[in-house]
């Protein structure tokens, strides 16, 4: 083994295409064409290459990954070599056929987004009328007996109705509901201000989760994600840079976090000229952030350096315009101020105002993923 | 969900849930409990027990086969707890 820990896990955009709209979407602004997606074969060999070097995990996921006509031969290369394969999805395309074929091929569980407890809300912030399809998804996914947890992403306008989705995911035999409050990458930063809750709302939903945990533990599993602008403390994004998981973008470039695309001067390596193993343990990306030998300001002597790694590199250069400073959700960050006058609600026009869903790229005639 | 009694007695046939996989890593020579959000690495014992969890043996069975490996440690207590740790996660049912 070498000095660099093997990745544990993948998380495998295949495609940037969606049919949501969500407003809170955290996909780069400027989202991957399909005509510059890796094809069938090249996913085949990325799986292969994952596991050769220590992936166990693989996260399926987008966009919507069912869009891939040929996901079921990337599931299965993936089973082949060994890795544990989970469809992250918003249920839209999952029919009975192509599940059982998805099944077969040795997916092992699917994870489903949901957007509000209700129809008219989940279907508001979707940007689409989709909430029916995803309550069938469900029900399919149980029949298939795969494991189903769903994933909630937690904004102003959904905090309100936690315990409504938690019923939800119960009633939809769920085994686990991620309640993930925004991060603010990508499309959702545009939106910041207008999904960013209160610090009254958060704290009463955290009791509610609080509250259902203890009612449902030992059949149903809770994870809330916390709300990093409101705590004063980093999250230990991706575990650390370059230590636990890698991200393939569609078009086969390789990143630390699905978040990278934007920090400047990371020239994030192709899988299509180098491979995994290099990029994971010698290319310049991984290695600019790995570890704690880049950090300084405050991280450097901090006593939770090792537990938080500085937090989120995207984030700081987000707020800031450097990548290598201390995350501004830090208390201990010269830059917490930035945050704080965020999360207090020193935003000009934060009330007003609808939240802007995410906007697609005009559909292009063929598709770069097929063939291979 | 039915669990069945705690502590379970010596006729509970363990199997491990489905989508739950155990597999040795060639990579880290380690053995791993894999679920969707989560992976477990097993020490050497633990994977003994968890490979024996089929749902056709019994944990008398269990302890009798693992006791023939370690005739030395108390095994019949450790096993048993250990399954129902791994029970109370959710792991085996």
């Amino acid at each position: 083994m070498s000095a660099v820990a093997p990745p544990w896990a993948m998380l495998a955009e295949l495609t940037h295409s969606c049919p949501l709209h969500c407003s809170y979407c955290s996909n780069p602004v400027e989202l991957i064409a399909r005509d510059r997606e890796l094809n069938t074969g090249q996913w085949v060999r990325v799986m292969e290459d994952a596991a050769a070097i220590g992936v166990v995990h693989a996260h399926l996921s987008g966009g919507e990954p069912l869009l891939r006509p040929d996901l079921t031969a990337i599931v299965a290369a993936a089973a082949r070599a060994g890795v544990y394969t989970q469809l992250v999805t918003s249920g839209a395309g999952l029919t009975p056929a192509r599940l059982a074929e998805l099944a077969a091929a040795g997916l092992h569980s699917v994870q489903l987004s949901v957007q509000d407890a209700t129809a008219a809300a989940s279907d508001r912030i979707a940007g689409g009328r989709w909430f029916a399809t995803k309550e069938r998804a469900a029900a399919l996914v149980r029949e298939a007996d795969l494991p189903l947890g769903l994933n909630v992403v937690l904004h102003r306008h959904n905090l309100d109705t936690v315990g409504e989705i938690i019923e939800l995911g119960a009633s939809w035999g769920a085994e686990r509901v991620e309640l993930a409050n925004t991060q603010f990458y990508g499309w959702a930063m545009r939106n910041r201000d207008r999904l960013l809750p209160s610090r009254d709302q958060l704290r009463r939903a955290e009791e509610t989760v609080r509250a259902w945990r203890e009612r449902l533990a030992g059949r149903m599993e809770l994870i809330w994600v916390v709300p990093d602008y409101f705590d004063g403390v980093a999250k230990p994004c991706m575990g650390g840079w370059g230590a636990i998981s890698l991200t393939v973008a569609p078009d086969g470039r390789v990143l630390p976090c699905p978040g990278a695309y934007v920090l400047p001067g990371l020239a994030f390596p192709d899988v299509r000229e180098h491979s995994l193993r290099w990029i994971w343990e010698e290319s310049a990306a991984f290695n600019a952030y790995r570890g704690t030998a880049w950090m300084s300001g405050p991280c450097a002597g901090c006593a939770r350096r090792d537990t938080d790694f500085g937090g989120c590199r995207c984030q700081a250069y987000a707020l800031t315009g450097d990548a290598g400073r201390t995350d501004p959700a830090c208390s201990l960050s010269p830059d917490h101020h930035l945050i704080q006058a965020i999360a207090t609600g020193d935003r000009p026009g934060g009330d007003a105002g609808p939240v802007a869903n995410r906007r697609m790229p005009r559909a292009r005639s063929g598709h770069g993923g097929e063939g291979g | 969900m039915s669990a069945p009694p705690s502590p379970p007695g010596p006729g509970w046939r363990p199997r491990l849930r489905r989508a739950i996989v155990l597999r040795h890593d060639p990579v880290r020579d380690q053995d791993l409990l894999v679920m969707p959000e989560r992976i477990v690495v097993l020490n050497e014992e633990a994977a003994a027990v968890v490979r024996l969890c089929d749902g056709e043996r019994t944990v008398g069975d269990i302890v009798t086969e693992l006791t023939g490996t370690w005739p030395a440690a108390p095994v019949a207590a450790d096993v048993s707890g250990f399954l129902v740790r791994i029970r109370d996660e959710g792991w085996v049912g």
